[in-house]
């Protein structure tokens, strides 16, 4: 399936100046949202970004930015609820002790 | 905390010492443990010892690739590399597949490095890289890696099972290979433990209605009569809310899972009018009731899916979730009225 998210939400940020065109962020995004053009970087597809935050982390050129964090409304919740060890908390009994599909293939 | 050890299968002689050799196989343990996760049971003592493992019979210039110790990731790594000679490096990551892991920091740069260094992994192989899954990407920084170690980062496909030909073709992923999916099977491999962890909460919301239920013209009395046909909506929803959104994802309209879900709960609504044969104000009860449950779930679902940022995520639940109370509000309000007309 075509995977899209909301429009126009993702908080990536790329400095194109400061890219130096390694392509790492091309190998890491699970979501393809780079292409390399003018040996650099280029947001190709914005709305595809889910800020899991693997670009920026890998970027040795300090070029990327994303407020990253996981898509879980539960998680969310729970947090707004005072409740860290519910979902996404210390005891991580959720979605996340999962294989498939957050944690799909190794 | 890690369970006997069926999948070694004897040690084999590195430059850094004996190293335990795993089975590529799966037995029906490894079967029924896969099995007892997905339904929620056990998973949190579902792990692998960190450390060095081999696979068939490596040497120095075999690859080296790192997971996560969650004995899924483990598991199914190893049943990828089956005929192949290679190095697993197990890093402690408390459990947690690798991607969680990584989101968490717990496959993290540090526990990379320091992994590397306590297995010795130096001496173990000449080549100087190591593959990690690419999903580790948001824990691990490559460059800080190689910086550190001097060991060289490649990045290795999304699904262990692409790994042979990873490697084959000289540790290429193609672009297939780098994309995470979504199939029918991934959106039902997680139903079940949704299916565990939501049944409490149903059971106890189906307790309430049998309560409310006895709310009346006359006063109060147990209305035990309506408890088979509340029940029956109860689950209804629930089922359609968890395996029915999550089945027909691709094909519910709209990208927010708000309303992918609110959509599910109209169907769900329509068809239990039509069952059970409401009379106007109680059907319409019933059926916001579904779209407020069902529009839920779908928002509940955002957790599962490999592709719901955390952004967006946050501005669903702004607007749906006061709806989603309204309109449940709403849907109460009307099924309890109705008794007065």
């Amino acid at each position: 399936m075509r995977m899209a998210y909301l429009k126009d939400v993702a908080t990536l940020r790329l400095d194109r100046d400061a890219c130096i065109g390694c392509g790492r962020c091309l190998e890491v995004c699970p979501h393809a949202v780079f292409e390399l053009a003018d040996r650099k970087s280029r947001i190709a597809d914005r709305d595809a970004c889910m800020e899991c935050g693997a670009c920026a982390r890998n970027c040795p050129a300090d070029a990327l930015w994303v407020k990253n964090g996981v898509g879980c409304a539960i998680g969310m919740l729970n947090s707004a609820l005072g409740r860290t060890n519910a979902c996404c908390g210390e005891k991580q009994d959720c979605c996340c002790s999962e294989e498939a599909p957050r944690g799909a293939g190794q | 905390m890690s369970m006997c050890r069926q999948w070694v299968i004897g040690e084999v002689e590195s430059p850094a010492g004996r190293v335990p050799r795993v089975a590529t196989r799966w037995t029906w343990r490894d079967q029924w443990g896969a099995m007892a996760v997905r339904w929620g049971m056990g998973r949190t003592h579902y792990r692998v010892d960190p450390g060095l493992y081999a696979v068939g019979q490596p040497r120095v210039n075999s690859p080296l690739m790192a997971t996560a110790n969650y004995k899924l990731s483990f598991d199914h790594l190893r049943q990828a590399l089956d005929g192949l000679d290679a190095w697993l490096l197990v890093l402690d990551t408390r459990g947690i597949n690798v991607w969680c892991a990584a989101g968490k920091g717990t496959f993290g740069t540090e526990e990379v490095i320091q992994r590397m260094a306590v297995t010795n992994v130096a001496r173990v192989v000449s080549h100087g890289t190591v593959i990690l899954p690419q999903l580790a990407g948001p824990g691990v920084a490559a460059h800080e890696v190689r910086r550190r170690t001097g060991f060289r980062v490649v990045y290795g496909p999304v699904r262990a099972g692409d790994l042979p030909t990873f490697l084959r073709d000289g540790m290429r992923a193609t672009h297939e290979m780098r994309h995470v999916q979504f199939t029918l099977g991934d959106r039902l491999a997680v139903v079940p433990v949704e299916l565990v962890q939501r049944f409490m909460p149903a059971l106890l919301i189906m307790l309430a209605l049998f309560l409310a239920a006895g709310v009346g013209r006359h006063g109060y009395h147990l209305a035990q009569a309506q408890w088979p046909g509340i029940a029956a909506a109860v689950w209804v929803n629930f089922l359609a809310g968890i395996v029915l959104t999550p089945a027909l994802l691709p094909w519910l309209p709209g990208r927010s899972f708000a309303i992918k879900g609110a959509v599910i709960g109209v169907m769900t609504g329509v068809g239990l009018w039509l069952f059970a044969r409401y009379d106007g104000v109680e059907g319409i009860g019933v059926g916001l009731l579904s779209v407020a449950a069902c529009s839920f779930l779908g928002l509940m679902f955002t957790g599962s899916t490999p592709y719901t940022s955390a952004s967006g995520v946050r501005r669903e639940l702004r607007w749906a979730v006061p709806l989603q109370v309204v309109t449940a509000v709403a849907g109460l309000f009307l099924w309890v009225v109705a008794r007065w007309r």
